[in-house]
């Protein structure tokens, strides 16, 4: 994978096979600090600590015993190639947390990537969970929960084309306007 | 921030789908679904559902459920999409590239004929 936003969805697949009613991602760029910071956070299942312990080893994440959790291992190698932090916390019953850094101008730091399609795939593709997204860019911040969306939709699914549109112009505009907010000066449609 | 605009935007955009769908006849709601399983991600399902998506957006395709899943289970195929129509049995799509997901949504998707050509036993 040569995004950071597949390993974000391949990690947020894994919430959501634990179950979680609720995934928050959490992406954070920092360039005074010269950081990325990228965290997945779910009110899922959790695992008990031997998993746990397990889970970061490629070895042992085999796919004849478990099928979840397989790109764990690579999202942790890509974020200690570029001299960053790998972390997973678990609770049975409570819930998981993968939170990552990465130094943001290391050569081997793997682009963002197209975030606007690893949403909307979660988004759409899986209506059930409760999606909130957070991008923080120093200052800025633009908060996306997709609550107050299904609240006003209804019995309308999130794949209605007039829908789909809506939420991507939603997600890019947030996401430029942290980016880059002078250049960014009209009231931008975000959730509080 | 003031959320008030965007819903307000959005209520528009659901009294339109209300109008839409009374319109028609409920024929029941096609599914398709993607495999996104690590396996999957990592040989292009994202790009697979974004070209779905992209479609039935840009050919205003209603009652099309998109959904994604776990790992299918058939991992040299991937990526995997599933077409489920209303009273038909599950067709499974193997190696779907954007372009071959286009072709499923039309002639398959829209026009009820399997697309034979990319089919595999599942």
């Amino acid at each position: 994978m040569r995004e950071l936003a597949l390993h974000i969805l391949d990690i947020a697949e894994n919430s959501i096979s634990a179950g979680a009613g609720k995934i928050r991602i959490y992406i954070a760029e920092n360039l005074q600090d010269d950081l990325l910071k990228i965290v997945i956070e779910d009110d899922g299942k959790g695992m008990d600590a031997d998993t746990l312990a397990n889970i970061t080893d490629p070895f042992i994440t085999s796919r004849t015993t478990r099928k979840v959790g397989l790109g764990i291992p690579f999202f942790k190698a890509a974020a200690e190639a570029c001299d960053g932090t790998f972390n997973i916390q678990s609770t049975p019953g409570k819930g998981t947390t993968v939170s990552a850094t990465f130094v943001h101008s290391h050569i081997d730091r793997m682009p963002l990537g197209d975030i606007t399609s690893t949403l909307m795939t979660l988004i759409i593709g899986s209506p059930e969970v409760h999606w909130i997204f957070e991008y923080q860019n120093g200052d800025h911040i633009f908060i996306f929960d997709d609550e107050p969306i299904k609240n006003t939709l209804g019995e309308i699914p999130l794949s209605e084309p007039s829908v789909m549109k809506f939420i991507r112009a939603m997600i890019n505009e947030g996401l430029q306007e942290a980016r880059d907010p002078e250049r960014v000066e009209h009231q931008i449609l975000t959730q509080s | 921030m003031p959320t008030v605009k965007s819903l307000d935007d959005l209520k528009k955009i659901r009294e339109e789908a209300l109008r839409k769908q009374q319109l028609k006849e409920t024929s029941g709601k096609s599914e398709v679904i993607v495999g996104m399983g690590t396996v999957g991600i990592a040989a292009g399902a994202r790009e697979t559902l974004k070209a779905i998506l992209d479609k039935i957006e840009s050919d205003n395709l209603s009652d099309i459920i998109v959904r994604q899943t776990g790992n299918i289970g058939l991992d040299s195929f991937e990526p995997i999409v599933q077409v489920l129509l209303p009273g038909q049995e599950k067709v499974t799509y193997g190696k779907v590239n954007p372009e071959m997901a286009r072709r499923i949504i039309d002639e398959h998707v829209v026009g009820g004929k399997v697309v034979t050509d990319y089919q595999i036993e599942s």
